[in-house]
């Protein structure tokens, strides 16, 4: 299953996960909101880097486009809109047990999952290998994502429509100034 | 690089999950939720290699996702920030008994 790899995919690909992990630390541990969300979209970069990597180029570009550029985009703008861009003149993290309690966690969870990724994969269930660039050969970057899209989870990608729809209405009604507020 | 690529995503939902619990900015904790949704988008991808294109479409219904959520969710935000003239989740304790 494991296949072996040039040395210039390997090293690319753990200078993006150094980075990535870097940048998420530094975004977690910023007070001001400002320099926060602005490291979380160096993250967001070097996973859709790594996207790219693990043959899925579209999902890469909607990476970019969507995370990076549209999510953080509003974030950005709410930061703005609301003149948060200082950081808090009080202490932002809570006390010591919440953030003790945190690590706790962080290190049960972390070699929870370090334990479940151990674990072998059915063999039945695998596609032979080199399945996906065989896939990405026939049938393009944005192909292999839009047949089974358009095809099995037609339904679910119609009810996605839905669901935007509802969180525009949505937004819109909690975003609204009420007449009783604006007075 | 199936391994590797789970290591890291564990450890980037973890930085997120650490996040979540440790900040008190509304904004920020906000923005560890999308780091979660990332490190969970990276299992997906990683894992479309070994079993077929399906994990990458996931992917797509889970930005769709994230982005209807962070809509919603900054809505609520600027709402709060009109009531109380602050996002520190400390300030918000109205259903604390």
């Amino acid at each position: 299953m494991e296949q072996h790899y040039p040395l210039f995919y390997t090293f690319n690909f753990y200078f993006f996960g150094v980075v990535s992990i870097a940048s998420a630390l530094a975004f977690v541990t910023r007070k001001s909101p400002v320099a926060a969300a602005l490291w979380l979209v160096n993250t967001m970069f070097s996973l859709a880097a790594l996207f790219v990597m693990l043959d899925a180029q579209f999902i890469g570009v909607m990476q970019v486009l969507v995370y990076a550029g549209a999510i953080m985009v509003v974030f950005l703008f709410v930061v703005m809109l609301l003149n948060l861009g200082h950081p808090s003149e009080i202490a932002d993290t809570r006390g010591k047990w919440p953030a003790f309690a945190a690590v706790v966690i962080g290190i049960a969870m972390l070699s929870m999952i370090m334990t479940i990724s151990r674990g072998r994969i059915a063999g039945e269930l695998q596609v032979p290998s080199g399945f996906a660039a065989q896939q990405l050969g026939k049938y393009g970057a944005i192909g292999t994502v839009a047949r089974p899209l358009f095809n099995e989870y037609l339904l679910a990608f119609e009810l996605t429509s839905v669901l935007l729809l509802v969180a525009i209405a949505g937004a819109v009604v909690l975003g609204r100034r009420r007449e009783a507020d604006a007075r | 690089m199936l391994a590797e690529s789970l290591a890291l995503s564990a450890v980037l939902f973890t930085i997120g999950v650490v996040g979540v619990l440790v900040r008190r900015n509304a904004i920020i904790i906000f923005m560890c939720v999308e780091l979660m949704l990332n490190a969970v988008n990276l299992t997906f991808v990683a894992f479309s290699r070994y079993y077929g294109a399906e994990g990458q479409v996931f992917v797509v219904f889970v930005m769709t996702v994230a982005a209807a959520e962070a809509a919603v969710g900054l809505a609520i935000i600027i709402s709060i920030f009109r009531h109380q003239q602050s996002i520190n989740l400390q300030n918000i304790n109205l259903l604390k008994g």
